[in-house]
């Protein structure tokens, strides 16, 4: 049985590699058509920068990004699990990124209780609007990506309505762009550049390296745990896999929505605060939105695994970043945005296929072992 | 109870990976559209020291409109001042502003220009990480001693195109078609509102923004400003301005189909002149002209110059930093009324509301 399971982890892990490849090479004729060379191209993906302290804020950016990509693919992921989608997960980060630098901005505590509100706050806010669409699928059987997506403008909406009113924070003269009430001091997040300076190498600039990555790795530990070693995540995934075999084992299905798209939705809450408390320290104009939609690519690319989200959250932090010194090479940006398509779309494809192998090769396993037994009784 | 069921988890895939090109085309996929001529920029034929950087964000280039406005003037600058110039645009979602203006600074640029006023927090920070490395903020006010803030009175250009359109207007009946309902874009729409009312006291405007605040896909969804400006010809308007960036393409198409007799009012750049076809100059009656070229110009002849920043140039009506454009000779039969009307907002005798 384990030789089983790790031929299918090799097959698995061998299908997405070579997603990956054909990706690039579909999209080395994009770059041909768009007048670059495909090599130099993939070359200038790698080029981190000159000096040690380029090379440290380029390592630095692609980390942070991936920290935030890969909280979104949780979130997407938790939903995934039960064949929930969730795309309201945009939605969800945003109303907790607002109410959370909102709430952090109006109190004052000493740093690690107000990292904690903080944190707390936004999981709430995200669970509570991921429980909108929970409850509409439970007892009015409102298919959840219709709810979800609708939502998702509502939320839009409603922080552009509450940054700019209730929410919103001293302005400075002939400033444009509007935000909530910075936090305190003690509500930011304490930057991880111990990681990279006890290397001897210099501290990145800027906001630094986010130390929302320890708690990001402890949500993924979490979740993992969750949906692997506990009862509640064997229910998870039986529901996904079977609902009715679910039901007809005593599982509860209204709980299991209600309970996996709150867990969804309080992951979600998360993805908004390395940027808030770690960068901006506010909820503004310059707030990076989208992530909720780019976590289902990850989840997809990770296969709703915490590892495999986590690969997938580095390549996508990796291709985000390559789009800078693609630039000074003169080649267009769009082919970053090719590339991420075309990965997810060829990872579907060979999803399929891999899992037709080992579909057929498991029968034959099983027909040999079938052919083996009555042989052995009859001797 | 769960009625829907994507049994096998490759269907349920494939409609994720539908979701997500579903969602991809709405939200942040900005950026594509102009991907055949990115590459063209780049390194030119440097002659001189100067190595100007400049940083767009989301939308970017190739909008006809605020960005190109730019745009031109970092490619004055490379012709006459014979500068190096770099033009760098952010990924779908705006999150490497930063990271964009320190590629810069680190590869030696100087100075170094953030087009929009979403940059006014990076190119603070930024800006202090590299004190000898001149920077100039598009649309926001200067924010510290390396920092050049380069802000436009849109709302005085604003009013004069709304007297030209109350003036022009047939039907009495106007329309002004935001991007995004941002404090940046509403000045725009004070100024365009005031002016038609003090021409025109009973005169009727209809306004709508595309997105709200926080939401940029208002810049970039040319579909959107059609259905908006398409709603207000069909209402009666005979004139839309547009505040709209990529989005004012739609109006344009909305104006064209609407026959004859309907105009729109284009902005930041003369786009009877940057827009490419034919039929849809023919129905831009004037633009509200941002000089962001002028501005991104003269930043980076001064900063060659040796000049320092730390101060706020805002490019008013005198400063000819905004103003009407005369191309297609639309508006020559009441120049003399818009005239006296730049003529007395200069002189402080009309007072033009930055806010609606």
């Amino acid at each position: 049985m384990i030789g089983a399971a790790l031929r299918r982890t090799l097959i698995t892990a061998a299908g997405v590699v070579v997603a990956v490849l054909i990706a690039f090479a579909v999209s080395s004729i994009a770059i041909r058509v768009a007048g670059a060379d495909p090599f130099a191209a993939i070359a200038a993906m790698f080029d981190f920068g000159v000096r040690p302290i380029d090379q440290v804020d380029s390592v630095t950016y692609w980390i942070n990004r991936s920290v935030a990509l890969f909280i979104a693919g949780l979130a997407v992921a938790v939903g995934f699990r039960m064949n929930l989608f969730n795309i309201g997960v945009e939605g969800q980060y945003r109303m907790a990124a607002l109410v959370s630098a909102f709430v952090g901005g109006q109190v004052l505590l000493p740093a690690p209780i107000h990292l904690t509100v903080i944190i707390v706050v936004a999981m709430a806010a995200g669970g509570l609007y991921a429980l909108v669409p929970a409850l509409l699928k439970v007892y009015r059987g409102v298919n959840e990506v219709i709810s979800t997506i609708m939502l998702n403008f509502v939320a839009i909406g409603l922080a552009a309505y509450l940054v700019r009113g209730p929410f919103s924070g001293r302005r400075e003269a002939g400033r444009l762009a509007t935000a909530t009430p910075e936090l305190p001091p003690s509500g930011h997040f304490p930057d991880a550049n111990f990681l990279i300076t006890m290397f001897g190498l210099p501290a990145p600039r800027g906001a630094g390296l986010y130390g929302f990555i320890g708690v990001a790795l402890v949500a993924g530990l979490v979740i993992w745990l969750l949906l692997e070693r506990t009862r509640f995540g064997f229910e998870v995934k039986a529901s996904g896999m079977n609902s009715d075999a679910a039901v007809a084992s005593g599982v509860d299905p209204r709980r299991m929505v209600i309970s996996a798209m709150v867990l969804s939705g309080m992951v979600a809450g998360l993805i908004g605060l390395p940027e808030i408390m770690g960068r901006n320290h506010n909820y503004g104009t310059s707030f990076t939105a989208g992530l909720g939609f780019l976590g289902i690519a990850v989840a997809l690319l990770g296969r709703n695994k915490p590892v495999g989200i986590a690969l997938a959250a580095l390549l996508f932090g990796f291709l985000d970043r390559a789009g800078t010194p693609l630039q000074f090479d003169g080649i267009p940006p769009a082919v970053v945005e090719i590339i991420q398509g075309t990965i997810v779309l060829m990872v579907v494809i060979v999803n399929e296929v891999t899992r037709r192998i080992v579909l057929r090769w498991e029968e034959r396993r099983a027909a040999a072992r079938l052919g083996e037994v009555p042989a052995g009784a009859a001797a | 109870m769960l009625r829907i069921r994507f049994g096998k988890p490759a269907l349920g895939a494939l409609a994720g990976a539908l979701l997500l090109a579903i969602s991809a085309c709405g939200g942040g996929g900005g950026g594509g559209g102009d991907a055949a001529n990115t590459g063209a920029s780049g390194s030119g034929a440097a002659t001189s020291d100067l190595k100007v950087g400049l940083a767009f964000d989301i939308g970017g280039r190739g909008d006809k409109s605020f960005n190109d406005s730019a745009y031109a003037g970092l490619m004055r600058a490379k012709d006459e001042l014979k500068a190096e110039v770099k033009d760098l645009s952010p990924v779908g979602d705006g999150s490497n502003r930063g990271e964009l203006l320190r590629r810069l600074a680190g590869a030696g640029f100087n100075p170094i220009i953030g087009v929009g006023f979403a940059y006014a927090g990076d190119v603070e920070t930024v800006a202090k990480e590299y004190p000898d490395v001149q920077f100039a903020i598009v649309d926001a006010p200067s924010s510290g001693p390396n920092v050049t803030g380069l802000t436009f009175a849109e709302h005085e250009g604003s009013y004069l195109a709304g007297v030209a359109a109350a003036l022009k207007s047939k039907s009495g009946h106007l329309g002004f078609v935001g991007g995004v309902e941002s404090d940046l874009i509403r000045k725009f729409e004070a100024g365009f509102v005031k002016g038609a009312k003090d021409t025109k006291p009973d005169i009727k405007i209809d306004s709508k923004y595309l997105t709200p605040d926080g939401d940029f896909k208002g810049f970039k969804a040319p579909d959107k400003g059609k259905t908006a400006a398409e709603k207000m010809f069909e209402d009666g308007a005979d004139i839309v301005y547009h505040a709209a960036g990529d989005s004012g393409l739609g109006v344009f198409q909305a104006a064209a189909a609407a026959g004859a007799g309907k105009w729109a009012i284009g902005v930041d750049s003369d786009q009877a002149q940057t827009v490419k076809d034919a039929a849809l100059q023919k129905i831009i009656m004037t633009s509200m002209i941002k000089r962001v070229d002028n501005g991104v110009f003269e930043f980076v002849k001064s900063a060659q110059g040796g000049a320092k920043g730390g101060k706020t140039i805002s490019y008013d009506l005198k400063l000819e930093g905004v103003g009407l454009a005369t191309t297609g000779d639309h508006i020559s039969d009441v120049q003399d009324k818009v005239d006296e009307a730049k003529k007395k907002i200069i002189s402080g005798e009309i007072k033009v509301p930055d806010k609606p």
